[in-house]
């Protein structure tokens, strides 16, 4: 299935990455060659089937409602490209 | 020359013969001569602690069997304290705070961590050729002909295959364990999901993913197995079972067993020496007194667009956390937060990723959900009611591991399509969540392995690894040496 470019484009905003003019090509063709692998399943008949989202069709477990983990914020947020006081500091949104 | 299996290094260690600081310092040399670029990290000084901690609980009266042994681990695994890095620019400077179960488990069994070894970035590939980090050489191949040692898990199948680790972890999405065995020589195995803790093991494709041992023998994978799972309660996926000894049925005779061989696994596109090799190995069983059925799997060949709408969907999910806000690399090219999280993720990812991610978000985009995500989960559950069939009738399935043998190094990195086509028989037991394993069966004309892969019903991992060993005391092609492992002597 062939994407065009401007496709292209929307998907890798949606995915937050930024496709540069030069690869754009090279990632239309490949993803339009996947999609034509991937294509093979489109017309399968699949009325009445449930979806499987886990192989063992298995539930989630619930717990008691408590709190059971410790506050470890200074030792996850050592590792932080920037933050200060607690917080992680990112660039300003623009609207 | 012999190769050292994990159950011979244990027994040496239970018998006085050698210390884990001894065995620990051999092997931590032999990495640091070696350039197959299997390692990402060693901490030399991390793996001597614990062979000194284990050398002291053993002089205490522990005498567990794994006390000691040291094993390599996928870049993929937390381990506190050390850089985790999945083969990824994104997270070259990670240094986890926190330490994965299937790791802490296996530390609990007295094992000792020899380094983390290199894979495909965020474990998408089949040749470990999209590392941050380099290409990983097969030492089955040689310098005048670099072969790739398969993926994800190339670092810890060559790593094992040379000799510079007993054997190690891996993890297996769509045949990132089995494949790598293959094309290596050695026993993978995958087990039933939800057997080992998926906490702590960095996600790619959530209802996929599994951790499982790669190692010599059937009977070394059973011992890193028990080591490996068991229930955590930290991830919502885990089965709630008793503890099992995977050991426990290696011995069992083969009489009777019902081996099925599905039509669909031996048509084109399979390299005629491996079916050959198939095909012997199967007749060798049939010595054994096992009972052959030719089978169906009808919706096999859906398996594989299935899995490349499923895994990269859950891919472009599971990899959403990687903004540059909280760790991992971050752009400094920016003016506001949407640019930031767009040139952090085009720096951080390798271009398969991206692929993987962009047709993911389609896949999961409004106007195609539908057509695509769900339609691959019902096919998904076609495909795992074809085994519930066939397993009516059959105790295990057997085929090929992979299509071909290892291919060189460039040889399908610029056709992504190619490439996927290397899982087309390992990617059916992740859809529908079977134990599975690859093991040794026999060379090629270019004195390459190939790999004979072995699928049960849930849960049956004991079985699985009973079929395998009972084949492994009747051959011996596990036990063949790569040409470029390390040998005694070597400096």
């Amino acid at each position: 299935m062939a994407l065009d470019e401007t496709t292209v484009r929307e998907i890798a905003s949606l995915a937050r990455l930024h496709i540069t003019d030069a690869e754009m090509e090279k990632y239309r063709s490949d993803l339009s060659n996947i999609l034509d692998l991937v294509a093979q399943m489109e017309n399968h008949d699949t009325s009445g089937i449930k979806p499987m989202t886990h192989p063992l069709d298995a539930v989630l477990r619930f717990r008691t409602d408590e709190v059971t983990e410790n506050d470890q914020r200074s030792k996850f947020q050592a590792l932080a490209p920037n933050s200060e006081n607690g917080l992680y500091l990112v660039p300003k949104v623009i609207d | 020359m012999t190769l050292k299996t994990l159950t011979q290094l244990s027994s040496l260690l239970g018998s006085g013969e050698i210390s884990s600081l001894e065995l620990t310092q051999d092997y931590l040399h032999r990495i640091s001569q070696s350039d197959l670029n299997a390692f990402i990290t060693v901490d030399e000084a991390m793996a001597l602690q614990q062979a000194r901690a284990a050398d002291a609980q053993r002089a205490a009266g522990d005498n567990g069997i794994l006390l000691g042994v040291p094993v390599a681990h996928k870049d993929i695994f937390c381990i506190e304290g050390m850089k985790t890095t999945c083969g990824s620019k994104m997270l070259d400077s990670f240094v986890a705070p926190y330490t994965a179960t299937v790791i802490a488990n296996m530390n609990q069994h007295g094992l000792v961590t020899l380094g983390k070894t290199n894979m495909d970035e965020f474990a998408m590939g089949s040749s470990n050729e999209s590392s941050y980090y380099g290409n990983v050489a097969n030492p089955w191949g040689d310098s005048s002909k670099k072969l790739v040692p398969g993926g994800s898990s190339g670092g810890s199948a060559a790593a094992v295959a040379a000799q510079i680790a007993p054997a190690a972890t891996g993890t297996d999405t769509g045949g990132s364990i089995r494949q790598p065995a293959a094309f290596c020589n050695l026993t993978g195995v995958k087990p039933t999901y939800g057997r080992c803790s998926r906490y702590g093991m960095v996600a790619f494709a959530s209802s996929l993913d599994q951790a499982g041992p790669i190692a010599h023998s059937a009977e070394d994978a059973a011992l890193m197995l028990n080591s490996m799972t068991g229930f955590d309660h930290r991830d919502s996926t885990s089965l709630e079972l008793p503890a099992e000894d995977f050991s426990a049925e290696l011995d069992t005779p083969l009489q009777g067993l019902k081996i099925g061989l599905p039509d669909e696994f031996f048509g084109d596109g399979l390299d005629p020496e491996i079916a050959t090799l198939v095909e012997a190995a199967v007749k060798q069983y049939e010595a054994m007194g096992a009972v052959i059925k030719r089978v169906s799997l009808p919706n096999s060949e859906l398996a594989l667009p299935s899995y490349y709408v499923i895994a990269p969907a859950e891919a472009s999910s599971n990899l959403s956390r990687f903004d540059g806000v909280r760790y991992g690399h971050r752009s400094e090219q920016h003016d506001d937060l949407v640019e930031m999280y767009m040139r952090t993720r085009a720096e951080g990812f390798g271009a398969e990723v991206k692929r993987r991610i962009m047709i993911g978000t389609y896949a999961l985009s409004s106007g195609y959900y539908d057509a695509y995500y769900a339609q691959a989960q019902k096919l998904r559950r076609i495909i795992a009611n074809d085994f519930n069939r066939v397993f009516e009738e059959c105790d295990v399935i057997m085929g090929p591991t992979t299509p071909s043998t290892a291919f060189a190094e460039g040889g399908k990195s610029d056709d992504p399509v190619a490439m996927y086509l290397n899982d087309i028989y390992t990617i059916p037991a992740n859809l529908a969540g079977l134990p599975a394993a690859s093991i040794p069966v026999g060379f090629n004309s270019d004195n390459l392995p190939a790999g004979l892969h072995l699928m049960c019903p849930h849960l049956q991992e004991a079985r699985l690894l009973n079929i395998a060993h009972q084949f492994q005391q009747e051959t011996d092609w596990h036990l063949k040496p790569a040409p470029a492992a390390w040998v005694s002597g070597d400096e």
